[in-house]
């Protein structure tokens, strides 16, 4: 066990885990942040998406230790009421099926969005391709993609 | 109050009435005021296939005095919208005002609100009438208590938007006002009480979004891996590799020396048959945290004795089958004389289908939470199946029903996964060795390699056309081992059940059919995933069609519309010998089988599609219709393969034909992740087996669809119709795949006999 401080949201947090925890298990057990979801641990699924000094990382794959200073941003906090332009065009075409893919995939969009405010369906499929939907979601994630990319 | 179930009641039958005290127990604080209706019906168990009565009420329906209309939804929630469409019949037959009608979700209990089984696209078909008759009697209740204060004929009278309304003078009173004038009249007899007419609804029909929406967007939803209780510990267990295995030795030093590892313990296995609701063989470890299990699980030294399934190979199956398939088997269908057709045949065709076992894949994979304290124990559990999950529970710890408590999570994707209870059993017998509560947290590689998989399989076909270029003859040969042999290690031959999966119910007016099965021992746990059968069977049929089309010199669609025949209704029963066509649980008299909804739907995705269209070079439609969960669908895919066998998919177009159309926005989303679901099945995902053990781990080996190769545009028309609502959860799967089976063979020559999709072997 080591203990580390890490800004999640914001925020610091100072946490007592083994090094090689995954960010993952540090957020949803440690923390109690459960909105990260945990679908494979191996960085193949994208249920587990955080944002990383901006930049869409699996929090699975990603070791306590190696967070370090760097600024942590989970679904819980991509904006203040659950009004982020991806989380809006996400209800206007009622994305979800089951759901539980869900925070992840808005997570890699707004990273997307960040970098790219009005991707091709193309750059859309690149950068969203890490993440699965086993419910068959995608063409409804595309669709609010881009219009969440037309309002901003 | 006592409340009596009339013997000769059928499920068409709803009894509603005021709650007794017997019900305000269990109703708690939503009891407190107001109007409660409890709505009683029984409804068939599929699986038990008897009839479930129960003496109270099997949904709530509840009225405050502040006007909210609280509804007690009793079924699983896993994505196909059904925590929105159940409320939503009742809320629009009430005329309530849908910003105040609050949803409860039940706990798992079948004497409480009657069969929960969420699978075999049930729900909404079953509850469709009752929910509307509920509904119905709050609205006629309001009123009645209304036209008392106004003095005015009930006629002239309705509810909108959680008012009743008095047109010709303009009054109005909100529920909330009514609700103790209402409360203290008499239910009225169901046959007194008027439904709306279709055309007055303003949900049912529409497009409602999902309740759950906000809280899921935001991360505030509550699936089975978010409950959590004071001083939960985490077990994450290391099962054996084969299925009736069981472990010999453990060393358990290094486990226990991992940080945060707390205890290990050993969990007994069903042997064989593995059963569907019982923890394979295997070791747990207990940890504070899901992270220190899992490193846990890695340290753990185990000796197992692997038992007699530990030489299984699946491809040496998959062709022993296959060989079988050349021999006489037993004959489940007969139709005039297959032989005399093969005598004066100008053309036969024979051809034969392979298929993988499947695993189930739910992005949440499988984890239920456990308490046990004071000889009762409480779970949490994202389970299709709650009742199945108690009973289980309850024999597992050999405790009363009555001390078990499931509570229902969301559901992270089930697909037939989360209706077997064996993960919750785990939960709980860890929960009472610990003495700690316990989640047991299965991982991606647990979930892949142990799954209740969808069974492999193989089947020929054998067709004939006679010299008037007419199809004479059909003989569909079809083995795979049994879901039966989960539970059963006897039952080695499919079961008419699985049959009546697009195999018997060959819809086709041909004059000579003959349907053969052969023994197919099982080696894995088989369980249902969305479709079941339907997916290999649809898979071999509709890849055959094509086949005749073109030895027939024909275009498939006209073609599968000649070999429909005219209009009628087919039972198949009397051709089955000793057998029955099983129609999903429901009576053939209640839901036939129509082959004219199959030719609309035939002809409206024709339409729909441009079938028939000039083709640019490397792209090609492919068509397949098929009918399961008595839904009617056909569909055409459209596939570009690009000059390295790469195959992306422009275009879907289903039409079908659900009956009356409840939630339509649902419907839709259904059908375009059943596309999805059905795209993975085909081109990239297969579970296979060596040595006992299964060679998959993680969606790196067992793939499905990403984003870039989802097919991009998917076109639902749905038939608009006031019959009796049907299943849409499964439907849209069996014909996509040999529809894109035939697109491909359109855009490359090569015809698909094997899946997944290999355009390279
Ligand atoms: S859980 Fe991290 S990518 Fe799947
Ligand atoms: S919505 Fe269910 S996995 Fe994506």
């Amino acid at each position: 066990m080591a203990q580390y401080t890490i800004r999640i949201n914001g925020k610091e947090h100072q946490v007592d885990a083994t090094p090689d925890m995954p960010l993952l298990w540090v957020l949803r057990d440690i923390l109690g942040m459960r909105g990260t979801k945990f679908g494979c641990g191996k960085a193949l699924c994208g249920a587990c998406t955080v944002h990383f000094d901006g930049v869409a990382t699996r929090s699975c794959s990603l070791p306590v230790s190696a967070v370090q200073s760097s600024e942590i941003t989970t679904i819980e906090g991509l904006s203040e009421n659950g009004d982020h332009p991806l989380q809006q065009a996400w209800t206007e075409h009622v994305v979800p099926q089951c759901g539980y893919c869900q925070t992840g995939q808005i997570m890699s969009a707004a990273a997307l969005l960040r970098e790219n405010p009005s991707p091709t369906d193309e750059e859309i499929d690149n950068a969203m391709q890490g993440n699965l939907c086993r419910c068959g979601t995608y063409n409804r994630i595309k669709a609010a993609i881009h219009t969440a990319a037309d309002k901003k | 109050m006592k409340s009596i179930t009339h013997p000769e009641k059928t499920k068409e039958n709803t009894r509603i009435y005021k709650p007794g005290r017997r019900d305000f127990l269990k109703l708690g604080s939503l009891a407190a005021t107001g109007l409660v209706l409890g709505v009683n019906f029984s409804c068939k168990d599929r699986k038990k296939g008897g009839e479930v009565t129960t003496f109270t009420a099997n949904v709530y329906l509840s009225i405050t005095s502040e006007g909210k209309v609280i509804i007690t939804a009793h079924r699983s929630e896993m994505g196909q919208g059904v925590r929105t469409s159940l409320p939503m019949i009742v809320a629009d037959e009430l005329g309530a005002d849908w910003e105040k009608v609050e949803i409860v979700q039940a706990q798992g209990d079948e004497e409480k609100y009657g069969n929960q089984n969420t699978d075999g696209s049930f729900s909404v078909r079953m509850f469709y009438k009752p929910m509307r008759e509920a509904g119905a009697t709050a609205r006629l209740l309001l009123i009645r208590a209304a036209t008392q204060q106004w003095g005015v004929p009930e006629g002239e009278c309705s509810t909108d938007n959680g008012k009743v309304v008095h047109k010709t003078s303009g009054k109005e009173l909100g529920f909330g006002e009514l609700v103790e004038a209402a409360a203290s009249l008499a239910v009225p007899e169901i046959e007194e009480v008027p439904l709306k007419d279709p055309s007055e609804f303003k949900m049912i029909g529409k497009g409602m979004p999902i309740v759950d929406l906000q809280d899921i967007v935001t991360g505030n939803a509550v699936y089975g891996m978010d409950a959590v209780v004071p001083d939960m510990k985490i077990a994450v267990i290391q099962r054996c590799p084969v299925v009736g295995g069981t472990v010999k030795s453990v060393n358990d030093e290094a486990a226990l020396a991992v940080d945060g590892v707390l205890q290990v313990i050993t969990l007994k296995g069903a042997g064989i048959p593995p059963q569907l609701n019982k923890p394979l063989s295997g070791v747990a470890v207990i940890a504070e945290n899901t992270w220190a299990a899992i490193q846990g699980k890695k340290a753990l030294d185990i000796e197992w004795d692997l038992g007699p399934n530990a030489g299984y190979d699946s491809e040496k199956q998959q062709q022993e089958l296959l060989e079988s398939t050349k021999n006489k088997g037993t004959v489940r269908r007969e139709r005039g004389d297959f032989d005399q057709a093969l005598r004066g045949a100008s053309k036969t065709i024979e051809r034969t289908y392979l298929a993988p076992y499947f695993a189930h894949g739910t992005i949440e994979p499988p984890n239920a939470l456990a308490r046990v304290q004071e000889g009762k124990c409480e779970i949490w559990a994202p389970t299709q199946h709650p009742q199945f999950a108690r009973n289980s529970v309850a024999e597992a710890l050999g405790m009363d029903v009555g001390n078990v408590a499931v509570n229902v999570t969301l559901i992270g994707g089930g697909f037939g996964r989360k209706s077997k209870p064996d993960f919750i059993v785990e939960a709980a017998l860890l929960a009472q060795k610990s003495g700690h509560p316990v989640r047991v947290q299965w991982t991606r590689e647990d979930d892949i390699q142990h799954d209740f998989y969808h069974a492999l399989s193989a089947q020929r076909i054998k067709a004939v056309i006679d010299k008037d270029n007419k199809v004479a003859g059909w003989n569909h040969h079809t083995t795979f081992p049994s879901i039966g042999a989960t539970s059963n290690a006897e039952a080695i031959q499919p079961s008419d059940g699985e049959l009546g999966l697009g195999c018997v119910d060959f819809p086709y007016d041909v004059p000579d059919i003959r349907i053969e099965t052969h023994d197919a021992k099982a080696h894995l746990r088989i369980g249902w995933l969305r479709s079941v059968s339907n997916i290999h069977h649809a898979f071999a049929i509709g890849g055959m069609l094509d086949e005749i089309a073109e030895a027939r010199k024909m275009d498939p669609v006209a073609n599968a519309l000649d070999m429909l025949g005219a209009d009628r209704n087919i039972t198949f029963t009397e051709e089955m010998p000793g057998g029955k066509y099983e129609n999903y649980g429901e009576p053939i008299e209640n839901y036939s089988w129509e082959t004219g909804r199959l030719r609309q739907v035939i002809e409206r995705v024709a339409k729909n599609s441009g079938w028939g269209k000039e083709m640019p070079e490397g792209y090609a439609l492919g068509f397949t219709a098929h009918r399961s969960f008595l839904t009617y669908v056909a569909c055409v895919v459209e596939v570009a393969v690009d000059d390295k066998n790469r195959i992306t998919i422009p275009n879907v177009y289903y039409s079908l034909d659900c009956g009356l159309a409840v939630n339509t926005d649902r419907i839709r989303s259904q059908f375009e992740g059943g596309s999805q679901f059905a795209a993975s099945l085909a081109l990239n995902s297969e579970i296979t087996v060596k040595d006992g053990q299964v060679q998959q781990d993680n969606f790196d080996t067992y793939r499905i669809v990403r984003m870039p190769q989802s097919p991009q545009k998917i076109h639902v028309d749905i038939v608009e119709s006031d019959a009796k609502p049907t299943g849409v959860g499964e439907p849209p799967v069996p014909p996509f795949i040999p529809a894109l089976c035939n697109a491909v063979y359109k855009a490359t020559g090569k015809r698909i006999y094997k899946l997944p999709i290999d355009l390279k072997a």
